[in-house]
């Protein structure tokens, strides 16, 4: 500790250029923050995904309804635990870029089926008392600024009301949290008897189904045996498990992965010459002072930590002002306003990032460190 | 005391060859020495002759080829790395032509080097750095940086860095070398109440006349060889 100073001096000698290395090193773990952010808002329905849910979807498409009939025969099965519905409702509120998702559910079942959602009592109850209630998660009441007691006006896309209107109001109730940071909370459910009685048409059709089984290790026969129940009916279905369903998606994820992988190992290795020159350029400067330090008794060890010492404060001070700066930005939110459902930077890449800018400060200061410790003293005192 | 007892520095046959490429470069040959404790030595001789190469064998910065060294009845010239820093961080003071002080850091701190490597309190460094600022007349100058000093505050500094772990030898290359005569004078001044006055053993390369001649003794070196002793 007592050399700190004189670590700290040494970073000051070219102040604008340890500043220009600073900035460049503070940009590179902005642009990771952001990067890890993005990653988890594409990948967030991956991880949460129950191993246990499979969903059941008309074999040709997700767009297509199924009859809520099946749910009874559904139950039948060997293995279901419990089934429930869910359908696509389509709305939009105010303006078209407002982009969220609206589900129609059957309340009581619905929350049972989805511990993750967590609703207080009340707003639960009151939720299975009011017909036009809906429960909105916290990120898009935080966006709309609703409040439970508001109604709000939905234009629907699809389902025109059998009075011929196309606003459906809606009662807030309830607005629920994520169990998980990962948890979606942008969507709003609707109570599907009111849905369907209140439709133009579709009645008695829901879009899909959510099934959990007993045991996630037989899932795949059970729902192989859910699309033997429905083979050659009018309309066949296809069950997977969630995880499977949002793995279309995970496989584009992955490949995004990449992408980003690919981009910050560009930028680490950018950041690697532009801060492994400044500490050998920096070095290189002081061979001589160097040579005085051991002439008054410094160890090459010593000499070589110091060298060291001051790489790694140079990458952790930049390191650390860009994840602080981009977790300060991050926690203002999505940048582009709703496209990612969920948006924060996971700890556990926060802590990477730590042990990032620790490794940067010691491959940076590597060759330099070692060329300093292995200097001979009468040598560096002869370059004077 | 007799005279054995009293000498501190004890050079013996001592050779230093370089190799440069194929060939073989002689800068020390046959080097027999001794110095008292207490005595200021001058060591002069051509541009050349070996003397920077004698004093950094004499500070452990360096080994002879061949020879021995005794340093306060000690032999070091065979100590590996690690145990020949330390024994320099605890016997040997630095004086430098070009002063060397860190341009980073304060008169003070640059001082204050030395002393990191021992196990002294922040606040006994702080003591001891102070009492050697006063000893070389700089205590006012204490939070100045090397380029807000002149060239003799800057050697002056340079020397109460090299004192203040209170060393056994004081070693100079050239401490006037860079100066005008008053600074230089006032350089030799305190190196001679040094040797006077709190005993200290130094031994100064110089190539100037005028230096030489406030030393006890001198000693000349030529093509490696040491050719008169001129006892004053
Ligand atoms: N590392 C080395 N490799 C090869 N030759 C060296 C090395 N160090 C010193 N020499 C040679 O040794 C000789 C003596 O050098 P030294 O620096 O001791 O001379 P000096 O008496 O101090 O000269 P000056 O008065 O110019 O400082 C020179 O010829 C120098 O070139
Ligand atoms: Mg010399």
């Amino acid at each position: 500790m007592k050399y700190l100073h004189l670590t700290w001096s040494n970073l000051r000698r070219k102040k604008l250029r340890t500043l220009l290395t600073l900035l460049s090193i503070t940009v590179a773990f902005v642009l990771y923050g952001y990067l890890a952010a993005i990653r988890v808002g594409l990948s967030a329905g991956v991880d949460v995904a129950g191993a246990d849910r499979l969903i059941v979807r008309h074999r040709v498409s997700i767009a297509q309804p199924l009859p809520q009939t099946y749910q009874a025969r559904i139950a039948r099965i060997p293995g279901v635990a419990a089934v429930i519905h869910q359908s696509w409702f389509g709305g939009i509120y105010q303006d078209p870029k407002n982009f969220f998702s609206q589900f129609p559910v059957e309340p009581e079942s619905f929350l049972r089926m989805y511990p993750e959602y967590l609703l207080p009592e009340d707003q639960k109850q009151a939720w299975f008392r009011t017909r036009t209630g809906v429960i909105v998660g916290r990120a898009t009441a935080k966006r709309f600024g609703w409040k439970v007691g508001d109604r709000i006006p939905i234009q629907a896309t699809i389902w025109t009301k059998k009075d011929g209107g196309r606003v459906w109001d809606f009662d807030i109730v309830g607005i629920y949290d994520g169990a998980q940071k990962a948890t979606d909370t942008t969507i709003m459910f609707l109570r599907y008897d009111y849905f369907d009685e209140t439709r133009l048409f579709g009645t008695g059709n829901v879009g899909w189904f959510i099934v959990r089984v007993k045991d996630p290790d037989h899932a795949a026969e059970v729902a192989a045996a859910i699309d033997a129940e429905f083979a050659n009916s009018s309309a066949e279905t296809k069950a997977e498990t969630e995880k499977a369903f949002v793995g279309g998606w995970a496989r584009q994820i992955a490949d995004i992965g990449t992408i980003i992988k690919a981009i910050l190992s560009a930028v680490f290795f950018t950041i690697l010459l532009v801060a492994g020159n400044t500490v050998a350029q920096s070095v290189r400067e002081r061979t001589e002072e160097l040579g005085v330090l051991k002439a008054m008794g410094f160890t090459n060890a010593l000499v070589l930590a110091l060298v060291l010492a001051e790489s790694c404060l140079l990458a952790c001070l930049g390191g650390g002002l860009g994840l602080a700066l981009a977790w300060f930005l991050i926690a203002r939110g999505d940048p582009t306003h709703g496209a990612l459902n969920v948006f924060y930077f996971p700890v556990k890449d926060l802590a990477a990032g730590v042990v990032l800018a620790l490794a940067l400060g010691l491959v940076t200061g590597l060759i330099p460190a070692w060329q300093a410790g292995r200097l001979r003293i009468a040598d560096a005192l002869r370059k004077g | 005391m007799s005279v054995a007892e009293s000498t501190l520095v004890q050079v013996q046959a001592v050779e230093k060859f370089y190799r440069r490429g194929s060939e073989t470069v002689h800068v020390l040959e046959g080097i027999d020495l001794g110095v008292r404790a207490g005595e200021f030595l001058a060591l002069m001789g051509p541009s050349g002759s070996g003397k920077s190469t004698l004093l950094n064998l004499l500070g452990g910065l360096d080994r002879p080829t061949k020879g021995t060294i005794e340093i306060g009845g000690e032999r070091m010239d065979h100590l590996p790395d690690r145990p020949l820093a330390a024994w320099r961080a605890r016997h040997i003071g630095f004086v430098f032509q070009f002063y060397n002080l860190l341009p980073v850091l304060t008169a003070e701190r640059n001082v204050e080097l030395p002393l990191l490597l021992t196990p002294l309190s922040r606040a006994e460094r702080k003591r001891r750095v102070a009492i050697a600022l006063a000893i070389v007349g700089l205590a006012h100058r204490a939070k100045h940086f090397p380029r807000q000093l002149s060239g003799g505050e800057q050697q002056r500094a340079g020397i109460a860095r090299a004192i203040v772990t209170d060393p056994t030898l004081l070693l100079c290359d050239e401490p006037t070398g860079d100066l005008d005569r008053k600074a230089g004078d006032e350089v030799l001044n305190l190196l001679q109440a040094l040797s006077r006055d709190h005993g200290k053993t130094v031994i100064m390369v110089t190539h100037d006349p005028h230096a030489s001649a406030r030393a006890t003794r001198t000693v000349f070196l030529y093509k490696g060889q040491i050719v008169t002793e001129m006892p004053k």
